[in-house]
């Protein structure tokens, strides 16, 4: 049940919009972030929605909530929330020198260290621009409160935003830990899999975009080096450098920096040949590693997914056309968790759900009337 | 700390998970780290290993203690399984294949990340294991998914993160797209690996049933892109790389410090916001945020031109003591003295037996009253053959001689 103040929340209105509308049903992301729950509003800041409040989550197994530290206890409602399993999601978590500090995604990735190893050497480093660390913490949130369910005792499981992106980038804090060395900010280029300090290009320019690819050891990277030069002659494109290597007993660990510059010279302009779907095909075709760089049309369009039939269909909302809604992600004995319902429209759930915490007509039209839902 | 917390944290309580037992078969990452977590609330974790097919981690990835590479050395699996116990058995000996599944018979839990089918051809797949155990939770984590055109398909995580799209949403516009560093992916796929089997304890907590879960490290990662992919399907515009721009924020960005490669990172998303920016700074701008966007260099330019020569903690402080958001992009190696994360006890302190003194990584939730606890690193190699051969399984100690004379155990 999404509880949200009368109106609506105001990430409703966090752009884009379906169709370039702005209204409260048509923000993206907080469609994306929605689906499948029931919703009512509730105004908290008054007597007699607090009341109303209290009412339902005395009903909950697990509350979830966002707000600053200490506000729930402020408002009077830790008793409702006793026998509860409290997930609280804040910027830096409930105490500490930073509790209550304000922060939005950037911030928090700069604070947790993602944020220094994204980017290109010597510009400023870079955020992910779909926002990452919302997604982040409410999957540690789902964690924590399934954790704690397996325990006897009702607790609060605080989640801190900084704290889970700083889980997100290894192996970069086992470099410093293990070997005192710093990793920084590499663009396109792999750090990390050499023994002498070598580092790998990882993203290439092809036809009409990017792909990923390295040159890599281990048997599969092996297999993949032997494909790429068989692929490479059949095209006419076999350099003597590429030429000359023998992929059984191949090791990227121990090679130079100029000796991966050059394999990597060898490389590009061959990659630059091809367009993504037909690297797509032939990394597949010759189980090699590598992919294309994707973007939505691509995984809309991915022969995998539709096979999984990971896409569900869901009309967002009243008049709007169906949308494709990544499906649950997992199948539990071969069945993909539904899409069931779209995200609520402001208060769409008041009757039912108040109905269902023992409130009835009359009372609800009494906290419609004073504003406090 | 609030009431909630104080209340809960009265009598200390064994850990949520105590009692569980899980056995693990995988390598690298996405497989790994579920267990991480599960052995960091209290379950008993089981490594099983072998010496002839050593996970990448103990052998491929550096860094390793003195450059020395071996199993023992290895950083990446002593800071990632931590709170587990190894043993060591020859999956390709016919006795190593029934001692599997005499352990994994007495789990609640299997978790494997091989490619597809190997479990199968093992006498290990959930079919077989669960026809004896109808109760046992199953863990398939693997690139693509156990089915479809690509099930077979070899992949790791920073390459699949280019796939899923991430790596097309990071970069300046103006440039190439870069890397999340490392395979990122992996980790969402560890989050909902883990989130799958405690969700599938509830259920047979209720039910009885045990579950075979199949999950695809791809279709993880791509709930993290929800809002991109609907943003195509209903406007036809892909998403791309944006700098640090964002859609309701301005200014929004990453601002250089004065010394080397020090950067603070700030945000406005409201009005008082942008006065208080506007009256520490000395800087000048159009009154909304659209209008701001559309003179983002300009402003980006003047407000790096009070940063740089400022120190960065000192520019920090003074942006939230003024009510602006902000935050230092903080190294890697100073995750480690970060006051906030220290006080939330991100990296406990622990002795391995061949790389000394190290740290490990807590979980980023806190539980009030079955916190999480870590004492110990990764084991080493079959450092618990005793325990598990012997005490859980049964087996004297002149079977296990006979075994490990027999390389059962290798």
């Amino acid at each position: 049940m999404k509880v949200e103040p009368p109106g609506g929340e105001p990430d409703r209105l966090v752009p884009p919009f379906v169709g370039d509308v702005e209204n409260a049903e048509r923000s993206i992301p907080w469609l994306a972030a929605n689906v499948n729950k029931r919703g009512i509003t509730c105004d908290l800041a008054s007597e007699d929605g607090r009341n109303a409040f209290a009412r339902v989550a005395s009903t909950a197994r697990i509350v979830v909530e966002s707000f600053p530290p200490g506000l729930l206890r402020e408002l009077g409602l830790d008793e409702a929330l006793r026998d509860a399993i409290v997930v609280s999601i804040t910027p830096y978590g409930q105490d500490g020198p930073l509790a209550g500090v304000a922060g939005s995604d950037l911030e928090v990735t700069a604070a947790s260290g993602s944020l220094w190893l994204a980017g290109e050497e010597g510009r400023a480093p870079v955020r992910t621009a779909q926002p990452q660390s919302p997604y982040w913490s409410g999957m540690y949130g789902a964690m924590g409160a399934l954790v704690a369910l397996r325990s006897p005792v009702a607790q609060r499981v605080d989640v801190s935003a900084q704290a889970a992106m700083t889980t997100v980038h290894p192996p970069a804090p086992v470099w410093w830990d293990i070997a005192g060395e710093e990793h920084g900010r590499t663009g396109p280029f792999l750090l990390g899999r050499s023994n002498v300090g070598s580092r790998f290009r990882n993203l290439w320019q092809c036809a009409d975009g990017f792909v990923s690819f390295a040159i890599q050891g281990g048997p599969i990277g092996r297999h993949t080096g032997r494909m790429l030069a068989e692929w490479m002659r059949e095209r006419g494109a076999l350099t003597p450098s590429i030429a000359a290597i023998d992929w059984d007993g191949f090791d990227n660990t121990t090679l130079t920096q100029p000796q991966v510059d050059e394999l990597e010279a060898a490389i590009a302009p061959f990659l630059r040949s091809l367009t993504k779907a037909e690297f797509f095909t032939e990394v597949v075709k010759r189980k090699m590693l590598g992919y294309p760089v994707g973007d939505a049309s691509d995984s809309l369009a991915d022969p995998q997914l539709a096979a999984r039939d990971f896409w569900r269909t869901l009309v967002p909302a009243e008049g709007l056309a169906p949308l494709p809604f990544p499906g649950g992600f997992a199948l539990f004995d071969g069945e993909r968790p539904a899409v069931r319902r779209p995200a609520p429209r402001v208060g769409e759930h008041n009757a039912e759900i108040y109905g269902e915490a023992g409130l009835d007509a009359g009372a609800l039209a009494q906290l419609r009337a004073v504003g406090a839902v | 700390m609030t009431d909630v917390a104080m209340r809960a944290s009265a009598p200390p309580a064994a850990g949520a998970l105590a009692g569980l037992r899980v056995v693990e078969m995988g390598f690298a990452a996405a497989g790994p780290l579920v267990g991480k977590y599960l052995a960091n609330f209290g379950a008993e974790v089981i490594r099983l290993e072998s010496r002839l097919a050593a996970d990448v981690f103990r052998t491929t990835y550096p860094p390793f203690k003195d450059g020395v590479v071996a199993p023992d050395h290895a950083g990446m699996f002593a800071f990632y399984n931590d709170g587990k116990r190894s043993a060591t058995l020859n999956l390709k000996h016919p006795k190593g294949v029934a001692l599997a599944r005499a352990l994994i018979g007495q789990a609640d839990v299997f978790v494997e990340s091989f490619t597809p089918g190997t479990v199968a051809r093992l006498g290990l797949g959930p079919e077989t294991l669960r026809a004896e155990h109808p109760e046992l939770i199953v863990l398939s984590s693997c690139n693509q998914g156990q089915t479809g055109p690509h099930a077979f398909h070899p992949g790791y995580g920073s390459q699949l993160s280019a796939l899923a799209g991430f790596v097309q949403l990071l970069g300046e516009p103006d440039s190439t797209p870069v890397l999340l560093y490392g395979p990122y992916i992996d980790y969402v796929a560890v989050g909902y690996g883990a989130i799958a089997v405690l969700a599938a304890l509830e259920r047979r907590a209720r039910t009885g049933a045990g579950c075979t879960i199949d999950l695809s490290q791809y279709e993880a990662g791509l709930q993290f892109l929800t809002p991109t992919i609907l943003e195509f399907a209903a406007n036809g515009r892909i998403p791309g790389r944006a700098g640090n721009a964002d859609a309701v924020a301005a200014p929004h960005g990453v601002y250089r410090c004065a010394g080397a490669d020090r950067w603070v990172a700030l945000s406005v998303w409201t009005d008082p916001e942008w006065q208080a920016l506007c009256a520490l700074c000395g800087i000048r701008g159009a009154p909304t945020a659209a209008g701001r966007r559309a003179e983002r260099a300009a402003l980006d330019q003047a407000i790096e031109g009070w940063t740089r020569s400022g120190e960065r903690d000192d520019i920090v402080a003074r942006l939230r003591a003024a009510g602006v958001r902000a935050a230092p992009v903080l190294s890697i190696s100073e995750l480690f003295g970060d006051p906030q994360l220290a006080h939330r006890g991100m990296w406990p302190a622990v002795t391995h037996p061949a790389i000394g003194p190290m740290h490990v990584m807590a979980p980023p939730f806190r539980l009030s009253a079955t916190p999480s606890v870590q004492e110990r690193p990764g084991p080493t190699v079959g450092a618990d053959n005793d325990h598990v051969f012997g005490t859980i399984l049964g087996l004297s100690l002149e079977e296990r001689r006979t075994l490990q004379r027999d390389g059962v155990f290798e």
